[in-house]
């Protein structure tokens, strides 16, 4: 009975603050990538059901929708959408790659890293000038 | 009765989803690619090329394909992450069971789209 009182796991100290800590450029993408996953999820789906709910009917309808995803503020959750989309599709043909043992010593999977980084942004860049 | 040729290496839970995971992705980056050149087809995206889009059968059963991928996908993700943040089983099982319940009405809204009679 006293034996199992004791915990059998010593509390020890944690040195483990992540705002303190400088994250690797794959730490990055990787946080990014669960985080573009979690914002699809929460916003993408049900605001893609309901465009598509809404275009799919009259012209009318269609030309309503437009006004309302025309609006600066919609733009702009469009915009974030968009790159989550883009990011998290990037970072996942990363992994698929990574699956197939392609780019896994650590030159390439930082440069590869870069690559999902900056390609996501560049192309919504691009989907922010079709927007504005 | 006796239990024979039992095997105890558990469910194999985890592999399932690790193969859910890439399968439903390389389907809705298929799907991404269709739709794209389709619209690169029709010369743009306006009411007329949705329309038309949307009209055809085969394009939304491959819509509905994509859904029920992406659907199962957001699950597989969703759950890791309440498994990594959402510690107290009560809390766990709240976050899933609203996560499963919402992914099941949004399946149930992408058939009343695609079949609902708005598009006939």
């Amino acid at each position: 009975m006293a034996a199992l009182d004791r915990p059998v796991v010593k509390p020890r100290p944690v040195y483990l603050n992540l705002l303190a800590i400088r994250q690797p450029l794959p730490a990055v993408v990787s946080i990014l990538h669960r985080a573009s996953g979690a914002l699809l999820f929460l916003i993408g789906i049900p605001l893609l059901l309901w465009t598509v709910e809404r275009t799919l009917g009259t012209a009318e309808a269609w030309a309503a929708m437009r006004m309302t995803l025309g609006h600066p503020l919609a733009k702009l959750v469009l915009l974030l959408l968009a790159w989550a989309y883009l990011h998290h599709l990037l970072a996942g043909v990363r992994h698929l790659a990574m699956d197939l043992h392609w780019g896994m010593d650590l030159a390439s999977a930082r440069r590869s890293a870069a690559v999902v980084f900056v390609l996501a942004l560049v192309l919504a860049l691009a989907v922010a000038v079709r927007l504005w | 009765m006796v239990m024979r040729d039992r095997v105890v290496v558990g469910a194999h839970y985890g592999w399932r989803d690790w193969l859910v995971q890439r399968i439903s992705a390389i389907v809705m980056a298929l799907y991404t690619l269709l739709l794209l050149a389709l619209l690169l087809w029709h010369g743009g995206l306006d009411y007329a090329a949705w329309k038309a889009i949307f009209g055809n059968g085969a394009f939304r059963l491959a819509t509905f394909v994509f859904m029920m991928s992406l659907l199962w996908h957001a699950w597989v993700g969703v759950r890791n992450i309440a498994m990594d943040y959402a510690k107290p089983v009560g809390l766990r099982l709240a976050v899933q069971t609203v996560v499963i319940a919402l992914l099941v009405a949004y399946a149930g809204w992408t058939i009343q789209l695609l079949w609902g009679g708005q598009l006939a």
